[in-house]
């Protein structure tokens, strides 16, 4: 097979690139973008026959094999000039605890995101990234419906109210809660304004740094706020995902971050006249980003090869700085800055810490279902949080979860998508906490078709649930991006947005630049970048 | 749109801003000629085109084209050309539209275009129209107009107009325009009593949900507030005009003499009546509610008495095409009798089509009542003005015997309210206090205004007995509130003071018991008793409830702030005034003075007469002075006599219309001009006291 398809791999010209990256995943596609507008030779390969890597969509009944690849390691490709190390790579797989369950009509016209539940802000750096980059010429966004998630409180899900005309429209809040939610809202408003206008502003506006270093739920709870809008407030428009009513909490919000949230969500809502709300779902899935990124770059003269792994790494002797890589065609690329996708395995690096403390990796649980009926009427696209401690009492992270519809081309006509996640600790918890929430949402498989009938009649009483046709559920471990003799990318995490994700791309394109371009790496922006296309 | 601050405008490229005045200014001298010439081609209209493109305010292009399109469509017959005709009209005003959306003249052709009827309306194109022009700026009123307009000409139906501006409320409930089409469209659906709207307390109920939906959302928001004010006024004002009081007052005893000796604990006091002298009974008669159409036939007397000349009702306060609260006529006694003899007068107000309110409800709660009047022709002549009236506050005044000055249970006209219907209104009044009492944000001017209101609605409702009691505490709660106010939202003040010291008033006068102790009877040595009121030294800056006060001869106001004397008008009965020590700034302030007949005493001194340059009475009283005929005789008169008309135009017609015996008006900046004692003097030759000395 090897020797078959060794005949495959194209040859490269030239053998010398300024940056080579392998894996087209969203950083990866991010920096390459950037790196080809900068004017620098970039080699962008990829070991999948599709972009998007770690980030992609793919087809349904592509699902298994992606989320558990045959263990084949990368075949062994004679050395040829050894003037260098050579060190070699082995690819990991990050996902685990795979379930699937069900079968879907028509799966290929099911299309999967591997980063799912993931909307962006409209305001969302990623979206100004695409807009100064051009990316936005090369995907399509539609608009989650009403912009306000869903919260599931006791037993029930409610609209969270996120704007002036949504607290109105409320039916579940009284009077006296609408004064109090919209003056919060007012108050956050014009400390932002206060903030925005250089910093000075009007005093009066401002919330005092006293309040700003106060927790989060503290200072909702000054406010007089029920705790309903409290939750909705932390955990669906400040979008805290760890239980903010505890003392140990991992990461409690402070007022600065949660207004800092909400600035971007209320300048989202509206930043885009076809779009209500304030978050915007990709077209045919998440996977057309990383696409446009490397599309932009192609455009720029970057250099593209898919199926293409890369074996092994060319070092110094020391094993001190990646000089290139070696294909898995046997050729050899040099170049001055190699950034890899984190799933590959680098012996050297992971030697230390390999393995045994893999428990102390960050990890979300994912799950996947598909229905054919909307969690809501009259919405098809639509965002729900369940807070911590929302279906049982160890549940300690909020569960996020995100329905499509065929609008987005990611489903049949009748068919909606359903994407959940969770932060976890442990795996088991994780599936736990996944497996709770979609009971709650959902009733239970008809798996019997016999019992249908005789069901009929008491299922009408539960028939505002969609039936689960198809399910998913797994594990995914969450690798921050780092910078060493090469660079990596992070993976997906566990938030529904990108901005983290970016943030960290940003620091590895600061590094890079810094070395490529011999300037102070806090003096780099890559809107600056951008801005020179 | 709205909401935004304003820029300054960039700074145009001068050139291109004066070439694009040129090419405008010739464009518009061609259509100009165009016009003149009665010349309707193509390429003439064709430039109109250009011109409003640029400029859609240009009026008379769009008269030009109203002419040119008559013109030419005058000589089409085939239904498809005026089609296109008028097709290219409705184009060239979309596209004045786009240049902008608040052009009158652009909207007025489309609707001067649509009434020719010359082709069936698209109505999807029209609505499609405003769908994207309210979608701009929800609150563009012309749009709003424009839909009315359309809904009309297309015969939509009132609810589903109504379910349009629940959606726009629903996009942004901060919109005027579509809180005011819906008061509108729900008062025709309520009068017209469609389907599903039979009920007026359940629409109301309501409406009252959405609005503080709206407004305890965001309290600093205005337009939830404005629809709310127009919510409170449809509960608390009866849907019917009603006479609410008189005068005289069912019972009344007029006399023209004044004997001691007559008068009884027991029996009622008969009234000493200035004008019956002069053989005139002034009747007033005072509506909750501006009416018009009293005249002799909806107005009905009976007496032996016989009256010359017509019988001639006038509006005291004048308002706006000739409704008014106070209503007045002069009764001209026209028997011969030689000895003391009652005669008595009743006066009955039918059903009547003739006395309408504003909103056009007829009068249909009849009134009547019954008053006597007793001649006495041989009674001794007593002169009232035979020494100067001393004001002297500090005093208390001396009363006359243990007689009550009125009695005062017979001047209240309580008609019969239908009660199921207020007790409905009180509770929903009631339920809104509790509503806004809770309501968090505690500086709002809006909450505290709208609170104040509803107190005082709820205030209206105690109108007698025990209820009283509540009726002042309301009062108070409500004075809290408009004191507050004062502070919190200084721009306002002269309004809020004016409503609080309406409520003062109100205050003060509502039960006998807080009333008497404001008034007395006056006794003069030589005169006649008088009914006094005293309201002096209690920050008052205007009248309130003055169809109380009616029966009042002598009126204390001095001390106070008073700048407006509106509603003095219904006191016929009023002999001496005193608005010494206040804020009045000019004789046009004062001008409802000049409808008291037999006003023989005015103490003006010490107010800000002449000292502002500017008279902004005239822009804030509901009647100034008018141009008369009289007014101009009076004026050649005074020129004649040198007087400086220009200069005293406001005086000149200020004293020609009184009788006084004495004025005080000295401490203002206007006596102090050398000419305006000579002035004073030629224009009230009756005039005896003149600041406190005796001129005649």
């Amino acid at each position: 097979m090897a020797e078959d398809q060794a005949h495959d791999y194209p040859t490269i010209e030239p053998t010398s690139f300024d940056v080579v990256i392998c894996g087209t995943g969203l950083p990866e596609s991010v920096l390459a973008a950037a790196c080809a507008a900068a004017g620098k030779t970039v080699l962008h390969i990829d070991p999948n026959p599709f972009y998007g890597s770690l980030y992609s969509s793919v087809p349904l009944p592509s699902l298994p094999s992606f989320l558990s690849p045959d263990p084949s390691s990368v075949p062994l490709v004679p050395s040829g000039d050894d003037s260098h190390t050579v060190v070699d790579l082995h690819r990991r797989n990050i996902y685990s605890e795979v379930e699937i369950w069900g079968a879907a009509p028509e799966p290929r016209r099911f299309t999967v995101d591997m980063v799912g539940p993931r909307v962006l802000y409209c305001r969302d750096e990623a979206v100004d990234l695409l807009l100064r980059s051009g990316g936005s010429h090369h995907v399509e966004f539609k608009s989650v419906d009403g912009g306000s998630s869903l919260l599931y409180w006791e037993g029930q899900l409610y609209p969270v109210p996120d704007s002036r005309q949504a607290i109105f429209k409320n039916t579940t809040l009284n009077r006296t809660e609408k004064t109090f939610l919209f003056k919060l809202f007012k108050l956050v408003m014009a400390h932002i304004a206060a903030a925005d206008e250089d910093g000075e502003g009007e005093a009066s506006d401002k919330i005092s740094n006293e309040d700003l270093d106060l927790p989060f739920i503290e200072y909702l709870k000054k406010h007089e706020l029920p705790p309903k809008m409290i939750a909705g407030v932390v955990y669906a428009i400040a979008m805290a995902d760890y239980d903010q009513n505890t003392d140990c909490c991992e990461k409690l919000l402070t007022t600065r971050e949660g207004i800092k949230t909400i600035a971007l969500y209320s300048s989202s809502t509206g930043r885009f006249a076809n779009a209500p709300g304030a978050f915007i779902y990709p077209m045919y899935g998440h996977g057309e980003l990383p696409q446009a990124f490397c599309r932009c770059a192609a455009v720029k003269g970057a250099l593209y090869v898919l199926r293409m792994p890369v074996s092994a790494l060319l070092m110094d002797e020391e094993r001190k700085t990646c000089l290139g890589a070696r294909l898995t065609s046997g050729q050899d690329i040099l170049c001055q800055q190699l950034i890899l996708d984190p799933s590959y395995k680098v012996p050297i690096l992971d030697a230390p810490s390999d393995g045994s403390d893999s428990n102390l990796l960050r990890k979300v649980a994912r799950g996947i279902c598909i229905i054919s009926k909307s969690v809501k009427q009259d919405s098809s696209i639509l965002l729900i949080v369940f807070p911590p401690k929302s279906l049982e009492e160890q549940q300690t992270a909020a569960i996020r979860v995100l329905q499509l519809s065929s609008n987005l081309a990611v489903c049949p006509p009748g068919m909606f998508m359903v994407y959940l996640s969770t932060p976890c600790a442990d795996t088991s918890t994780g599936k736990q906490s996944i497996k709770k929430a979609i009971d709650a949402l959902f009733a239970p498989q008809a798996s019997d078709s016999l019992e249908g009938h005789l069901e009929e009649t008491s299922k009408n009483n539960e028939d505002l649930k969609p039936a689960v046709i198809w399910s998913c559920v797994y594990v995914q471990e969450i690798m921050e991006g780092t910078a060493s003799s090469f660079l990596s990318c992070p993976t997906p995490d566990e938030l529904l947005d990108y901005r983290s994700i970016l943030d960290s791309s940003k620091k590895v394109l600061h590094c890079m630049l810094h070395f490529l371009l011999n300037v102070p790496a806090s003096k780099v922006l890559p809107q600056e970048i951008f801005s020179c296309r | 749109m709205h909401g935004r601050p304003r820029r300054p405008a960039k700074p145009v490229d001068e050139e291109a801003a004066s070439a694009k005045a040129a090419k405008l200014r010739d464009l518009q001298v061609q259509v100009l000629q165009n016009h003149h010439s009665r010349t309707y081609t193509k390429e003439a209209i064709g430039l109109s085109f250009k011109l409003l493109e640029i400029n859609p305010e240009a009026y008379t292009a769009w008269n030009y084209r109203k002419l040119a399109f008559q013109h030419n469509v005058k000589e089409l017959s085939d239904p498809e050309a005026i089609r296109s005709v008028v097709d290219d009209e409705l184009r060239v005003v979309e596209v004045a539209l786009r240049q902008n959306p608040k052009s009158y003249g652009a909207w007025y052709h489309r609707k001067w275009l649509l009434n020719q009827k010359l082709t069936p309306v698209d109505s999807k194109r029209e609505f499609g129209l405003l769908d994207k022009l309210l979608k701009v700026d929800a609150r563009n009123f012309h749009g709003w107009n424009y839909r009315r307009f359309l809904a009309r000409f297309m015969g939509v139906p009132d609810e589903e107009e109504l379910k349009y501006t629940m959606d726009k409320i629903g996009d942004n409930f901060s919109n005027y325009s579509a809180w005011h089409n819906r008061s509108i469209l729900l008062s025709n659906l309520l009068i017209q009593q469609s389907k599903g709207f039979e009920s007026k307390q359940k629409i109301f109920s309501e409406e009252f949900e959405l609005v503080t939906q709206a407004l305890f959302t965001d309290p600093s928001d205005q337009s939830g507030w404005f629809y709310h004010l127009w919510l409170l006024a449809q509960i608390s004002t009866p849907d019917k005009p009603q006479l609410i009081a008189s005068w005289p007052c069912n019972g009344a005893k007029l006399s023209s003499s004044f004997i001691k000796e007559k008068v009884d604990q027991n029996t009622l006091s008969s009234i000493w009546c200035h004008s019956l002298k002069e053989r005139t009974v002034p009747i007033v008669l005072y509506f909750n509610e501006p009416v018009k159409g009293l005249n002799q036939s909806s107005v009905k007397l009976k007496s032996y008495l016989e009256f010359g000349k017509d019988i001639h009702w006038r509006a005291l306060s004048m308002t706006d095409s000739g409704y008014s609260n106070c209503w007045t006529t002069y009764l001209q006694i026209a028997n011969e009798c030689s000895t003391s003899q009652q005669y008595s007068v009743e006066v009955s107000i039918p059903c009547s089509e003739d006395i309408v309110s504003r909103s056009g409800s007829n009068y249909d709660s009849p009134v009547h009542f019954t008053f006597t009047i007793e001649l006495i022709s041989d009674s001794q002549d007593i002169d009232l003005f035979d020494k100067p009236v001393a004001w002297n506050c500090s005093e208390s005044l001396q009363s006359y015997g243990n007689c009550e000055p009125i009695p005062f249970d017979l001047l209240k006209i309580t008609s019969a309210l239908i009660e199921e219907e207020s007790n409905w209104h009180f509770e929903r009044l009631s339920e809104q206090i509790d509503l806004f009492r809770e309501l968090p944000d505690d500086n709002s001017k809006f909450v505290k205004l709208t609170l104040a209101r509803l107190l005082l609605a709820c205030a209206a409702m105690k109108s007698c007995g025990r209820s009283l009691i509540e009726r002042k505490r309301y009062c108070d709660e409500a004075l809290g509130h408009l004191s507050d106010l004062i502070h919190l939202d200084p721009s306002h003040k002269q309004y809020y003071e004016d409503e609080r010291s309406s409520v003062l008033m109100d205050k003060l006068t509502c039960d006998m018991e807080t009333f008497m102790k404001h008034c007395s009877v006056q006794v003069q040595p030589n005169s006649v008793p008088l009914n006094h009121v005293q309201l002096h030294g209690l920050s008052l800056t205007c009248v309130g409830f003055a169809e109380r006060l009616m029966w009042v001869q002598v009126l204390d106001l001095s001390h106070n702030s008073v700048r407006s004397v509106e509603g003095l008008e219904a006191l016929q009965q009023l002999v001496s005034l005193n608005i010494s020590n206040n804020q009045i700034s000019s004789f046009t302030a004062l001008e409802p003075l000049t409808k008291i007949m037999f006003l023989k005493v005015l103490d003006l001194s010490f107010n800000e007469i002449g000292a502002h340059p500017i008279d902004t009475t005239r822009y804030i009283c509901s009647s100034p002075f008018s141009h008369k005929i009289e007014a101009c005789e009076a004026f050649e008169q005074c020129q004649k006599k040198n007087i400086n008309v220009e200069e005293y135009w406001d005086a000149i017609l200020f004293f020609k219309s009184l009788k006084l015996k004495q004025l005080d008006i000295e401490g203002n900046a206007i006596a102090s001009k050398e000419n305006f004692r000579t002035l004073v003097m030629e224009l009230i030759p009756s005039l005896k006291w003149f600041n406190g000395e005796c001129v005649n």
